[in-house]
């Protein structure tokens, strides 16, 4: 399963090990990462696919919802169909 | 390609917006159950039931873990239990409610929608035992919903049904009166209803479906509202090209969950209904999208135009979206169900006439309003009567769930829970009888309209 994790907030050391270190724990390997600081704020796309595919989305989107309010961080993920059919016809 | 923008919309959608799948329906054709023993034709049912069920809700929560797009009722559909409970030997049907009840609570689904008749044009002996059997059947159950279609562009209005129908809505209320009369929240009256409509209380799966199929219905009036916030001042044409184009995103997600549900299923995919569903929550109201649009309060002068427009554009950019879209398909208005609606009608924009007129362009009709608990049955049968003929003669669906709540008056406000929400109590004019004309009977002609041939 492909997966979209975007992260916004307050730019501080370590988002990226955080955010990559979660998604390592959960076996999904990282295919591209976008990410960029403005004002301040750091955006972070990343592309990513689960390997072995057997990830829960609702259990992982809940754990770094959990990890991002620790860190006054919005990590969400989503996979990655939604998008290509929302915005593809 | 997809580009951030298209990213950061499509979250906002989901995790802000409250855009989820409303419910997964399975419709099960029972005419295969069919028996002269009631108590084999129950077996029958609920073996069928359960056994094609059986995974649904799993289906339905294996689909939410893999797209996080959250999935909030599985449910069932039954072909219409008058027809299905015909061959039986009783004079009751209350046994095949209390069996559909077992069936849904085994396989977990929260409502089975089935315990219907189709009488526009006459009752058959089921029909007479089921709609008998209504009242007592809405009691003793929990999650059983019923339906009467009791009109149709086709075949007219059956005034006896009419007349019928505001006697047993009464009774259901006085039988559930501990409970605020729920059981009327759990029945619907129709003109013109679909075969194919996923939504409770009024899903029956109709008599020309396949053996079984899944359908579902998408919701997000959120989704549209705040489309629309960022057009301020813009004009209709803008107004109807972004509600399209959000409907169609919308529906776009329906069609995913639906394609998957029925490969996982291995039952063929029916139909989406692209309904912008309400539910109490706040930010997912029908009513907040029509203020959206600049009325001051829902209820005020525009608020049909505002309807009619917004009921049109979702069909129009959802029907590219999906393969198949039937249902009910536009704008639900009910008011318990929906934040914006309670607040209208408690600060007196909204009246029980304004809505009918609603009804008039939105996807169904007089929806969830709580009224007097000593409205007379003819006066809400002249209700029913009133918006059978608007369905009728404008060739589309429309259904009354009045509440009658014992006890409660004008200024109360009733409380029913969960997603059916809560109302306070709606005027309506039953200062001057409707007794003489509900007494008449028969039926009201099928319009010129009918003579399409």
């Amino acid at each position: 399963m492909k997966l979209v994790v975007t992260t916004v907030g307050k730019d501080r050391v370590g988002i990226i090990a955080m955010v990559s270190n979660i998604l390592a724990e959960n076996n999904i390997n990282i295919l591209s990462v976008n990410q960029n600081i403005m004002d301040g704020f750091f955006n972070m796309i990343m592309m990513a696919e689960s390997v072995g595919g057997d990830v829960k989305l609702p259990e992982l989107q809940k754990l770094l919802r959990a990890k991002g309010d620790e860190l006054e961080l919005e990590i969400k993920v989503q996979n990655q169909e939604i998008f290509n059919i929302m915005h593809n016809i | 390609m997809i580009t951030i923008d298209n990213i950061l919309e499509t979250n906002r959608m989901i995790t802000e917006n409250k855009l989820d799948v409303r419910t997964i329906t399975m419709g099960i054709s029972l005419r295969d159950c069919a028996h002269p023993n009631i108590d084999q034709f129950c077996r029958n049912i609920y073996d069928k039931i359960t056994t094609s069920a059986e995974f649904l809700v799993k289906t339905g929560e294996d689909i939410e873990a893999k797209y996080g797009i959250p999935i909030i009722h599985k449910r069932i559909s039954v072909t219409p239990i008058a027809i299905a409970a015909e061959a039986c030997k009783t004079d009751s049907y209350v046994p095949v409610a209390e069996t559909l009840d077992k069936a849904a609570k085994a396989v977990g689904v929260n409502f089975i929608g089935g315990f219907s008749a189709l009488v526009e044009k006459g009752f058959t002996n089921g029909d007479r035992i089921l709609l008998d059997s209504i009242p007592q059947a809405l009691a003793s159950t929990d999650v059983v919903c019923s339906s009467v279609n009791l009109g149709s562009t086709k075949a007219g209005i059956n005034m006896d049904c009419v007349r019928q129908m505001g006697e047993i809505i009464k009774r259901t209320a006085e039988l559930t009166r501990d409970q605020d009369a729920l059981g009327c929240a759990k029945l619907v009256v129709f003109a013109n209803a679909p075969g194919d409509n996923p939504f409770m209380a009024g899903a029956f799966h109709g008599v020309s479906e396949a053996e079984k199929v899944v359908s579902v219905g998408v919701s997000g009036p959120g989704v549209v509202k705040h489309a629309l916030e960022d057009l301020k001042g813009a004009d209709f044409t803008e107004v109807a090209e972004t509600i399209k184009k959000t409907a169609f995103k919308i529906t776009r997600v329906g069609q995913l969950v639906a394609r998957e549900a029925s490969r996982r299923l291995g039952v063929p995919f029916g139909i989406i209904d692209l309904s912008l569903a309400p539910t109490p929550a706040v930010g997912d109201s029908v009513a907040n999208v029509l203020e959206e649009m600049g009325l001051e309060r829902c209820g005020a002068p525009g608020t049909t135009a505002a309807l009619a427009l917004l009921n049109d554009a979702v069909k129009k950019g959802g029907l590219m979206a999906s393969s198949h879209v039937g249902g009910l398909s536009g704008a639900f208005i009910p008011v318990s169900e929906d934040q914006g609606m309670i607040e209208a009608i408690e600060c007196g924009s909204l009246s029980i006439e304004k809505l009918e007129a609603m009804t008039c362009v939105c996807s169904v009709g007089l929806d969830m309003i709580a009224v007097e608990g000593d409205t007379s049955a003819a006066t809400i049968s002249g209700i029913i009567a009133d918006e059978a003929a608007i369905g009728m003669i404008n060739n589309k669906t429309t259904a009354v769930r009045l509440i009658p709540v014992p006890g409660k008056k004008v200024g109360d406000c009733v409380e029913f829970g969960g997603l059916l929400g809560r109302c306070p109590i709606v005027k309506v004019r039953s200062n001057w009888s409707s007794e003489a004309f509900i007494a008449r009977g028969g039926r009201i002609p099928a319009p010129i309209r009918s003579l399409t041939n």
